[in-house]
């Protein structure tokens, strides 16, 4: 008895990330048409929808392997990139805007697993927090890779100059007539044809939300769980350490190289610098914040702390300093049992008749 | 308990390797010679071990005599610098302790190690982790394989938590339970691994004399239905004595004694070893 309704409650908790989505997205949608977001808003969707995959992404390494992850933007950036490129070689090929955005995304995605397929199979093997040192410097490394890549497009197929000495430009492509630059190295991307649509990021956010929950849910998953929780008890029942280490960290980024990529086709121009240092770190407050392994949690806290800068913005200067202290109360409240015990007293006294449902 | 203790006791000569009646067939578990060396400190010397494929064997010894050691190389957690280490008839050299675990050694640890965070159910079910298996495409997917396979891996945990009457708990967090359920679980889940060979670390730790009593019954109750070997380390004699048809002492990493509850009892060694020599004059 008492087990059906831990089956329901998991399963439960899941709907219920689904439906808070697809609700979001229906109400969302709705304001747009009837007008009620203005343009600086309507611009916010995709990237929101990319940071959201984002943040999940990250939830899987941080919160349910228990690994720490500080490149997580590099993989964002090898799906941008690399989806920008396929998208802009296809634009003759494939006129229809849709197909070729997924093509895009899947190879954004696959690009990026391949990355987190080499960076684990050196690092996965190690215990300690390798995986946090390595991680670092790979997006530090992609980011001035990319930074010295020159790629065109002709009617001969694609152009690539790796320009390493800084001493070359577009010319140096010899596109023919009708070609074009695609990457423009330190430039980034530049005259991207914007397809990602407020779907798309809808339709992705799904993609990534059924994957990571039924992994959760699922023996590998599991297996996961309990390396996290005791590597070595881990071991002595057999499960393989670094296989489903490797298994997570690779959807992981897999996923991530598609939100990447979905973001590098929302604007018709991008850099590199852009996947810094600091937009993992952006990613990893809202795992943090949102809860380590709680999906929903991630998917608030991407949400209301993207867009709340924007929002502020009309405080002007004061807007950092609201968004640092909004941070810094909800790091303390969620995560100081002492301060969460005051605020616990101080609150459920107000109202003593609900106390019992304030934890 | 008293039942179990007619039937079940086999007397053996102190000199035969453990447990004598199996000699002829292929013992489970085989050391020959096994040692190891930390930095030219000798943990474990001149280990020679056996114990047949239905033996309940004991191991016994004073703190620190490296009886977990012995632990920790048969599960390859260590791995032996001199000896070899058969079990079933298969050498296990260079063998990794998940392969080991997929060979048939299950154990359990003396600091419990429990997946604390998650349900009693799921530990169980990592337990079977290879023995319901489905890729994770499919997991993902959630093809047919993934709900048959989780079906019959949840009937198989709630009938592995029935051993121990835990099927109520099977929603609980693990790290939740009460010290002696997390001692129960840690048992079904090595269980759960489909053991030849069981390794309990200290099973009676911590545990009154009501549940020791319980666990000295559900150990033998195992090994009747598993039809498998257990080797326990305990510091709690009356269960070694109870339930351990052969017992091996350790002293300073080196066998000092094997033999029946009786001869174990009686070895003036043994008594050396645990009362030292000043209390036995005084």
């Amino acid at each position: 008895m008492k087990k059906g309704l831990k089956i329901n409650k998991t399963a439960t908790k899941d709907y219920i990330t689904y439906l808070v989505v697809i609700a979001a997205f229906i109400i969302i949608t709705f304001m747009n048409r009837g007008g009620m977001l203005n343009k600086r808003m309507q611009g916010l969707l995709v990237p929101v929808c990319c940071y959201i995959v984002m943040a999940i992404s990250l939830n899987l390494t941080v919160g349910i392997m228990g690994e720490l992850s500080l490149g997580h933007a590099g993989f964002m950036s090898l799906g941008a990139f690399t989806g920008v490129v396929v998208s802009q070689s296809l634009i003759t090929a494939i006129p229809n805007d849709v197909i070729r955005l997924v093509i895009s995304l899947a190879a954004g995605a696959v690009v990026a697993a391949v990355g987190g397929f080499l960076i684990g199979l050196p690092v996965l093997r190690l215990r300690g927090d390798y995986l946090a040192i390595v991680t670092l410097a790979f997006g530090e490394i992609i980011m001035d890779v990319i930074n010295c890549l020159i790629v065109g497009h002709d009617s001969e197929g694609l152009h690539v100059i790796f320009n390493f000495r800084g001493d070359k430009t577009v010319a140096d492509l010899n596109l023919a007539e009708g070609g074009s630059a695609i990457i423009k190295g330190a430039q980034g991307a530049v005259g991207t044809k914007t397809i990602a649509t407020f779907t798309a990021g809808f339709i992705i956010i799904m993609i990534t939300l059924f994957v990571v929950l039924n992994f959760v849910r699922s023996r590998s998953g599991r297996a996961v769980l309990a390396i996290r929780d005791n590597r070595i008890a881990a071991e002595s029942v057999g499960v393989d350490v670094m296989k489903h280490k490797m298994i997570a960290f690779v959807i992981s980024t897999t996923l991530a190289g598609m939100a990447g990529a979905l973001y590098g086709l929302n604007f018709n121009m991008i850099s590199a610098d852009k996947f810094n240092f600091n937009t993992s770190i952006l990613v990893l407050v809202f795992v943090v914040l949102g809860g380590l392994g709680n999906i929903l949690g991630s998917i608030i806290a991407a949400t209301v702390l993207y867009i709340l800068p924007e929002v502020l913005r009309g405080l002007q200067d004061y807007r950092m300093l609201i968004y640092a202290v909004v941070l810094i109360v909800v790091m303390i409240t969620t995560n100081n049992p002492k301060v969460r015990g005051l605020f616990l007293k101080i609150i459920p006294k107000r109202n003593k008749t609900e106390g019992g449902e304030a934890q | 308990m008293k039942e179990f203790q007619k039937g079940k006791m086999v007397p053996m000569p102190s000199t035969a390797l453990i447990p004598e009646r199996d000699l002829g067939k292929i013992p489970v578990l085989e050391c020959i010679h096994v040692g190891i060396e930390f930095g030219g400190l000798k943990a474990v010397e001149d280990f020679n071990f056996t114990i047949g494929k239905t033996e309940i064997a004991g191991l016994i010894g004073p703190n620190g005599a490296g009886k977990t050691t012995v632990f920790n190389l048969l599960t390859r957690v260590y791995t032996p610098t001199h000896g070899t280490i058969m079990i079933d008839g298969q050498d296990t050299k260079g063998k990794t302790t998940v392969q080991l675990s997929k060979m048939g050694v299950a154990r359990t640890f003396q600091n419990i190690r429990l997946f604390s965070d998650m349900t009693v159910e799921d530990n169980v079910r990592v337990g079977l982790h290879n023995r319901m298996k489905y890729t994770t495409a499919s997991g993902i997917l959630r093809l047919p394989s993934y709900w048959k396979k989780e079906k019959e891996s949840h009937e198989r945990a709630m009938e592995l938590l029935s051993i121990f009457d835990m099927q109520d708990m099977a929603g609980l967090k693990a790290g939740n339970l009460p010290y002696g359920a997390q001692r129960r679980l840690e048992i079904v889940r090595a269980l759960a691994t489909e053991p030849k060979l069981l390794l309990l670390d200290e099973p009676a730790a911590g545990m009154n004399p009501n549940e020791t009593g319980e666990l000295m019954e559900n150990i033998v109750k195992i090994r009747d239905e598993f039809q498998i070997a257990v080797l326990l380390i305990e510091h709690d004699m009356k269960l070694v004595m109870g339930i351990c048809e052969g017992i091996c002492v350790l002293n300073f990493g080196k066998i000092i004694a094997k033999g029946t509850a009786e001869e174990i009892q009686s070895n003036p060694e043994v008594i050396k070893a645990y009362l030292g020599n000043n209390s036995m004059e005084g």
